[in-house]
């Protein structure tokens, strides 16, 4: 088995609505990207929801790595301002 | 620099003349200030809107925020800057959002505070939710701005 890393997860707007909560802590294996973190949350529901990657606060594109204790938001296109 | 993010009404105009006062120490190297406010309306895109919800991601918001206004300062080499931006309940007429600028002449400070307005609207992590009367809908960006760099389609 390897080794497992903790991540912090957060959901915000519509995605929040849609994950039916604002946030969880898993513990998941390693060598994992945030895309690929968001498919393994989402795997049982259907949508064409358009989604943002953050990770500790700042934009990532969907191939960026996670490591142990990274906190990683999911949420829809900013409606700020 | 001046990035808050208010929970309750605030007077944007105060504010204003309270942070030139007190921390820009009136100073007399500013020959141009520009204001940007944005307020509520109470319809959008062909319904009344009764009222507003804006959630925001506490912590990333205020970085966002803090390095939009620096990079303003060092591209349009303005003296200083200030955004205030509601979150919570908000009614028609609020205020939303201030976006404030101090230059040495004009082009310098007009051109800073439309920048940074547009930026906030694409990077800013800010969400608004309107109350048509008839139920509660989460507002979508304008279609110019959906398409962003970490704007990933599932």
């Amino acid at each position: 088995m390897g080794k497992v890393m903790k991540l912090y997860i957060k959901y915000f707007a519509s995605v929040r609505d849609m994950m039916g909560k604002d946030s969880e802590v898993i513990d998941i294996d390693t060598n994992l990207t945030v895309f690929g973190l968001w498919e393994t949350l989402t795997l049982n529901l259907k949508s064409d929801m358009k989604v943002m990657f953050a990770v500790n606060h700042e934009y990532v594109g969907k191939d960026f790595k996670l490591k142990h204790g990274d906190e990683i938001a999911f949420f829809p296109p900013v409606t700020g301002g | 620099m001046k990035i808050e993010i208010i929970d309750e009404k605030f007077d944007p105009w105060q504010s204003l003349v309270d942070y030139k006062r007190d921390e820009l120490q009136n100073n007399p190297k500013i020959g141009a200030s520009s204001v940007f406010l944005g307020t509520m309306r109470d319809f959008n895109e062909g319904d009344e809107v009764e009222s507003m919800e804006l959630e925001h991601y506490p912590g990333m918001t205020e970085k966002y925020l803090t390095d939009i206004v620096n990079n303003a300062i060092k591209k349009y080499k303005i003296i200083d800057g200030l955004v205030m931006h509601r979150v919570g309940h908000l009614n028609p007429t609020d205020p939303i959002v201030i976006v404030a600028t101090w230059s040495e002449h004009r082009d310098n400070a007009f051109n800073a505070t439309r920048a940074i307005m547009e930026s906030l609207k694409v990077e800013a992590p800010f969400w608004k939710k309107e109350d048509t009367g008839k139920g509660f809908r989460w507002v979508k960006p304008a279609a110019s701005q959906e398409t962003t760099e970490s704007t990933n389609e599932i």
